[in-house]
């Protein structure tokens, strides 16, 4: 594939021509990707703050990562609003587009619409809405279990599985979506074949979808899993009012470092650590995958 | 023929419930806004009011703005990229295109301090251009592009050579309009996500004027005395219209943006 087609002399021009197109990305890549990139790694080492700057002090922002309990909690937030969506939303996911397979014509497509419909809306719209829901019929099931009414700032412990909750409804479109795509490669005959065999659906399911299914339910596990790590948006939001650092997560232990505390190089030492994490899981995504793909 | 799947009463119930259960908290939230519960005023009236009493109309257009700059960006950058990675040789590709795949993966909300640090040293917090320019890193455009320019015959480009085009007028006269489905569909997608950008933009505005649609509506309530559930249905109309008007474009590139088709 070279581009002009003359012998003489095409190499020059086409590196011109390429170079001249490829140009603007290479630019906003350059100055936006990496060059931001390289200054968080540089003013992780760094005490400088959100925009005055500091001085070299070397890995002593990493040490402190190490001993900071608000990073801990971050942690262990993070990680539990992880537990409470990833895997629930895939498997709930699952289950939707399972149903939504079974359908046809137009009554198919309005289910599908209704569940891919709150994806498409903003977080903010999202989080005002499910405040009425809470606040409204929500509030009655609490005062009839729990005997007094449910306020977020006094029962902050009910914030991250609310935030789950609405996580799931969310970006349960786009779960459907891609696994209502996996279920629709599944060629047709091989449950023809199951059925002449005597296979009934349980059966169906174990030997035909399940392992068809696997690899489109590992893309979405490890999608939401990227997704879930990097939540600020809803706990930000959801938190409003309330005291945050009962829900504070990860990316939003950065915002408040930098853009609160005036605390630039070690908010970027977090950032780094985050960064890290979800290139590793994006490594073992891409590795995985690949293995899937293959077998 | 294969016998049709015999749809049991118990399954019909059991989709109608989960329907329901979906749709209600959205449901819900619109019969709020039409009776006396969110905040006096009902029905038409919450929305006026919402419309006249704040700057809902800058807001709007803020979103506009930066939502088409963002989509034009990305698309502009990724056409072009994306057709010189598929089409032409040229020193560096192979290194341009492994740095693509890899930053597939990167989380850009990691970047957020040094992003601000940068548009605050080019002068542009506050601005349309703060907000746009740090959401123009989508490599995947780039991936979708090169995907679908590499299955294009290439009996069309040597034609076009032979009456002597430039590799600009190829891409914008037979590979763009060949492919005008995946533009639209990147085009539609890459403009809800901006639309629906929250940390970025809440970030880098801080006058209320500047805001975007989003980012306002988190504080209509406080700050502006208007029901805050009137002004997010009102912030979530756009893209609510525009996805039930391009359904199919939309799923499409969800699809093709996560790697499950192409």
């Amino acid at each position: 594939m070279s581009w002009p087609m003359s012998a003489s002399a095409p190499k020059k021009r086409n590196d011109r021509a390429a170079y001249f197109l490829v140009l603007p990305f290479v630019a906003v890549y350059a100055v936006l990707f990496v060059y931001p990139t390289a200054q968080m790694l540089w003013s992780s080492l760094t005490s400088q703050g959100l925009i005055v700057a500091g001085d070299f002090t070397g890995v002593q922002n990493y040490a402190r990562l190490l001993s900071d309990p608000r990073l801990m909690k971050a942690i262990v937030n993070t990680t539990q609003f992880v537990l409470m969506t990833v895997v629930p939303g895939t498997l709930i996911g699952l289950m939707l587009a399972l149903m939504v397979n079974r359908l046809k014509g137009v009554v198919q497509g309005v289910v599908l619409a209704v569940l891919f419909l709150p994806y498409m809306l903003p977080v903010t719209t999202v989080v005002l809405i499910w405040n009425w829901v809470i606040y409204g019929p929500f509030q009655l099931v609490w005062f009839a279990v729990m005997h007094r009414p449910l306020n977020l700032a006094v029962q902050s412990w009910m914030l991250l599985p609310i935030v789950a909750v609405l996580t799931i409804w969310w970006t349960a479109g786009f779960n459907v979506l891609i696994l209502l795509g996996g279920l629709r490669s599944i060629p047709p005959d091989l449950y023809e074949a199951a059925r002449i065999d005597g296979a009934g659906r349980r059966a169906q399911f174990s030997a035909i979808t399940w392992p068809l299914m696997r690899p489109f339910l590992l893309l979405v596990l490890t999608i939401q899993l990227i997704w879930q790590i990097k939540v600020f948006d809803q706990v930000y939001l959801m938190a409003q009012g309330t005291r945050s650092d009962v829900s504070i997560v990860l990316v939003q232990y950065i915002y408040l470092l930098a853009f609160q505390n005036d605390k630039g190089g070690y908010a970027a030492s977090v950032a780094v650590a985050l960064f890290v994490v979800v290139v590793a899981i994006s490594l073992m995504q891409a590795q995985l995958l690949a293995r899937g793909r293959k077998s | 023929m294969r016998r049709l799947n015999q749809i049991s009463i118990g399954f019909m119930l059991a989709t109608l419930g989960v329907t329901i259960i979906w749709a209600f908290p959205l449901v819900f939230a619109i019969l709020a806004t039409t009776t006396q519960m969110a905040g006096g005023e009902a029905g038409i009236g919450v929305y006026l009011t919402t419309l006249v009493s704040t700057p809902i109309g800058r807001w709007y257009l803020n979103s506009l703005v930066t939502s088409a700059g963002v989509t034009l960006g990305v698309l502009a950058i990724s056409a072009t990229c994306g057709f010189a990675l598929s089409q032409l040789q040229f020193r560096g590709r192979r290194v341009l295109w492994g740095a693509i795949l890899l930053s597939f993966m990167i989380p850009v909300q990691a970047l957020i301090v040094n992003h601000f640090f940068l548009m605050h040293r080019f002068g542009l917090i506050n601005s349309w251009l703060g907000v746009i320019l740090p959401q123009l890193i989508a490599p995947v455009a780039v991936i979708v592009y090169k995907r679908f320019f590499d299955s294009v015959p290439k009996d069309y480009r040597e034609a076009a050579e032979l009456d002597g085009a430039g590799p600009l007028r190829v891409l914008v006269s037979i590979y763009l309009p060949l492919n005008w489905g995946v533009t639209a569909a990147l085009g539609i997608i890459t403009f809800i996500g901006a639309w629906n950008a929250f940390l970025w933009p809440f970030l880098v505005v801080t006058k209320p004027e500047m805001m975007t649609i989003t980012v306002a509506i988190s504080e209509a309530q406080d700050s502006w005395g208007v029901s805050g559930l009137a002004a997010a249905l009102l912030a979530g109309l756009p893209v609510a219209v525009l996805y039930l008007i391009f359904q199919r474009r939309v799923t499409e590139a969800i699809m093709l943006s996560s790697g499950v088709k192409g």
